[in-house]
Order: structure tokens, then C-alpha cells, then sequence
């Protein structure tokens, strides 16, 4: 092939390794197929006599004479590459992928069904438990109630009893103070008779006597 | 060791073959393209075969690159989009292997080849004009007049839109390719420097540390680069398959 055909491809490249220090070279290409080139001539600016190992001076991506094979073997492997991916990757990791989102639209359909449960429970806990706040009420009403009663009841029995007490005393008092008071009134009378005999000597009529008491009395 | 940094894109044949007059040698860039598609798909396939409802580590790391060009296969084209899924997905996975194995030292980039990233990028457009015309006859062709151009205006819009449709694949192609070429040449040349600078005394070797520390960090922005340069094939070729899908939509 031609070896000079596109050598002014890799000149841009070459001027970066002119700038290194030529001693290291000479040894370099020696080593490798490049042997045939001279080192100073590889490190002048004109960049000239490189890329030969392979018989094709051409910047090797452009070299034409592999592009046949490189077209072929990347659509036998591409075209290849392709068909793994769409009979056998994408179906299994979409299949994966959807699984996966079937399978937490599962999960939380169950959890929302257990957290409804819950406060199913809860809301019947509440219930029952001010259920038991209102009997809890009711009961110790009553009971206040009924002692209350009771209380009132005894209280009154205790009233009625007293009140009869008092009432018979106070009836004692009353006859007591009566028969006190007839009393006084005879006892005036007989000592106003007893006084007017002493004083006057005459005798006076128990009517008479009766009489001024009862005028004096007054 | 070879200096000259483009000597890892040579193509070496491993088993030659030839038909017709025509070289279909299985080269060194076979080789890589079938470790490409043999590591993506062994590994999205082992580490799927558990089928764990709770994922491993590594099957989350499939589910993950699933999901991710799923949901940008949905934004970008819509949900009648999602029938190109595989092929967004293995061009995807394919492009990001061929990248990742590229960052392996003494390892053959087999996106670094124009044919490779143009093959793919025409395998898009193709799927896009085909598809286009399969599903909307003519109307496709609406894909190149906008609405709302005024009409004086129209000729020149539409000659743009026609070139800038016909410039895909090569930017396609060309912005994957020149990414992963000048970025191992980058890291060649500054590796390159170490190794010369090492050869000469203490001095050279302080002056060594310089390149070294660049060539690790330069390491670290072509493992973003192989990502990035896959992930932007992927978003690409979604836009490009909503043109498809949806002419004159835009």
C-alpha cells in the first residue's frame, strides 16, 4: 500500500511528541516495528515517516481498507447484541421492573386494608369505651340518687319523731302553764278574801271577790 | 512500548478473512466489538437472572440503566416512542461498553473509528427515515416546514432544515468518534510525557509529576466522557426518533 499517502493525518499528533527529549526515544522504536524509521526522524516537526509498521501510512481511523470488516463484524455483532437485548434483557428486567411494581401496589393495598382494620378497632375501642364511661355514669348516679333518698328519708323520720317530741311537750307546757295560770287565779281569790276578812272583818261573797280579781287581773 | 499515539488505532488482523477480493478479517476490532456486545449482555444478563423482587446491588445497577433510557425514551418521543426501546437501549449499553472497555490500558476503542460511530449513527437515521415514511407516507416530509415561517421566508427555512437534517449522521458519528480519539490521544501523549521525563535524572523526574497528575485526571474525565458520549448518542437518537414519530411538531 501506499505509505505516504496521508501522512499529514498525524502531523498535529506528532508535533506534542517533538517536544520530548529525543534521547529517550532512541531506544523506543528500536524495540518495535517502527525499527525502520531513523529516531531523529521521528521527532521533527514535519512529523514524516510514521505510522509505516503496517504498511499503510493512512491516520488509522481513516484507513479504508478496514472498514469492509469493521461494517461486517459490527453488524454481526450489533445485529446480535440487538437481538439478546430485545427477545431476552429488556422483556426479563421490564418483567422484573413490573413484578416489582405489581408487587408494592400489592403491599400497600394490604396495608391500607390493615391500617382501615386498625382503625376499625381503634374506633370500636372508643366506642366501647365511652360505653362504659356513660354505664360508669349512670351507675354512680343511681347510687348518689339512692343515697340521697335513703338520706332524705331518714332525715325526715328523724324530723317526724322530733316534731312529735316537741309537740307533746309543748302540749305538757301548755297544760302545765294552764292549770298554773287556773291556779293563780284561786289563789288570788282566796287570798284576797283572806285579806279583805283580815282588813274589814266583813264577809264577802266568793262572787264579789271573783270579780275584782278577774277586774284586777285585767 | 510504542510512543506514537495513534499506533491503539491500528487494526490488526487477528484471523484473516477474505471474500470475494474483499478484506472481512476478524481484526482486533472485532474482537472488542464482540467483548463490547459479550460483557454488556452477560453482564445485564447475569445479574438479572436472580429476578429479585428487593435487587441485588449489581441488578439495580441493570434497572437503573433500564429506567434511565426508558424515562428518557419517554420524555424525548413520547410514549409511542417506547417501541424503539431495544434498539435505544442496545445502542445505548453498546456504545457505553465499547467506551468503558476503551479506558482499559492496551484495550482497542471500537468507538473510535469513524466507520463504527457512522454505521451506528446511519443505523439511527435510517430507522428514522424508514419509520417516518412507513407511518406518515408524505406527511413526513412536513418534518421540514415549521410552523408559523412566513411565507417569503419558507424557501430558506426549509432548505436549512433539509441540511441540517442531512448533517445528523455526520454529527452524529463525528462527535462520538472525535471525543473518544482525542481523548485517548490526550491521555497517550501526557502518559508519554511521564515516561520521557522519568529517563532524565531527578529533575525529570520532579518534572514528571506534572503530566502524571494530569494524565489521572484526564483518566478520570474520559471514564465522564465514555458516559456522557453514550448518554448523548442515546438522548440524540431519541430526538430523532420523536421526528419520527411526530413530523412537523416542533
Amino acid at each position: 500500500m501506499s505509505a505516504t499517502a496521508a501522512k499529514a493525518e498525524s502531523i498535529p499528533f506528532k508535533i506534542a511528541q517533538a517536544e520530548t527529549p529525543t534521547e529517550t526515544h532512541d531506544a523506543a522504536p528500536a524495540g518495535d516495528a517502527h525499527g525502520a524509521v531513523p529516531a531523529g526522524e521521528l521527532h521533527t516537526e514535519t512529523g514524516v515517516a510514521h505510522g509505516e509498521e503496517h504498511g499503510s501510512g493512512v491516520f488509522p481511523p481513516f484507513d479504508a481498507s478496514t472498514f469492509p470488516s469493521q461494517l461486517l463484524w459490527l453488524a454481526i455483532t450489533f445485529g446480535i447484541f440487538y437481538l439478546v437485548m430485545s427477545r431476552i434483557i429488556v422483556p426479563r428486567i421490564g418483567s422484573i421492573l413490573e413484578t416489582r411494581h405489581d408487587r408494592i401496589a400489592q403491599d400497600l393495598d394490604e396495608a391500607s386494608r390493615l391500617k382501615a382494620e386498625a382503625d376499625n378497632a381503634i374506633s370500636t375501642y372508643e366506642k366501647e369505651l365511652a360505653d362504659a364511661r356513660a354505664k360508669g355514669n349512670v351507675i354512680a348516679t343511681e347510687a348518689r340518687e339512692a343515697a340521697k333518698a335513703k338520706a332524705d328519708a331518714e332525715r325526715l323520720k328523724n324530723e317526724e319523731s322530733l316534731n312529735g317530741k316537741i309537740a307533746a311537750a309543748e302540749t305538757r307546757i301548755a297544760g302545765i302553764k294552764d292549770k298554773a295560770l287556773a291556779d293563780v287565779g284561786a289563789i288570788a281569790e282566796e287570798t284576797a278574801a283572806a285579806v279583805v276578812e283580815q282588813l274589814i272583818g266583813g264577809k264577802t261573797t266568793k262572787a264579789e271577790i271573783s270579780a275584782a280579781v278577774k277586774a284586777a287581773a285585767k | 512500548m510504542a510512543n506514537d499515539p495513534t499506533h491503539q488505532f491500528l487494526v490488526n488482523k487477528i484471523v484473516p478473512i477474505e471474500i470475494g477480493g474483499i478484506d472481512f478479517s476478524f481484526t482486533n476490532a472485532s474482537l472488542f466489538m464482540v467483548a463490547s456486545a459479550a460483557v454488556a449482555s452477560g453482564f445485564l444478563y447475569l445479574t438479572t437472572s436472580q429476578r429479585g423482587i428487593i435487587p441485588s446491588r449489581l441488578q439495580s445497577v441493570s434497572e437503573m440503566s433500564y429506567e434511565f433510557i426508558a424515562s428518557m425514551l419517554r420524555e424525548g418521543a413520547g410514549s409511542s416512542g417506547m417501541k424503539f426501546f431495544p434498539m435505544v437501549f442496545s445502542l445505548f449499553m453498546f456504545i457505553l461498553t465499547a467506551n468503558l472497555l476503551g479506558m482499559m490500558p492496551y484495550f482497542f476503542t471500537v468507538t473510535s473509528q469513524i466507520i463504527v460511530t457512522f454505521a451506528l449513527a446511519l443505523f439511527v437515521i435510517g430507522t428514522v427515515v424508514l419509520y417516518g415514511f412507513y407511518k406518515h407516507g408524505f406527511g413526513f416530509l412536513k418534518l421540514f416546514v415549521p410552523h408559523g415561517v412566513p411565507g417569503a421566508l419558507l424557501p430558506l427555512v426549509v432548505a436549512i432544515e433539509i441540511i441540517s437534517f442531512l448533517s445528523r449522521p455526520i454529527s452524529l458519528s463525528v462527535r462520538l468518534f472525535a471525543n473518544m480519539l482525542a481523548g485517548h490521544i490526550t491521555l497517550k501523549v501526557f502518559a508519554g510525557f511521564v515516561a520521557s521525563l522519568g529517563t532524565l535524572g531527578a529533575l525529570g523526574i520532579g518534572g514528571a509529576i506534572l503530566p502524571l497528575i494530569m494524565t489521572v485526571a484526564l483518566t478520570g474525565l474520559e471514564f465522564l466522557v465514555a458516559f456522557l458520549q453514550a448518554y448523548v448518542f442515546a438522548v440524540l437518537t431519541c430526538m430523532y426518533l420523536n421526528d419520527a414519530i411526530h413530523p412537523g411538531s416542533h
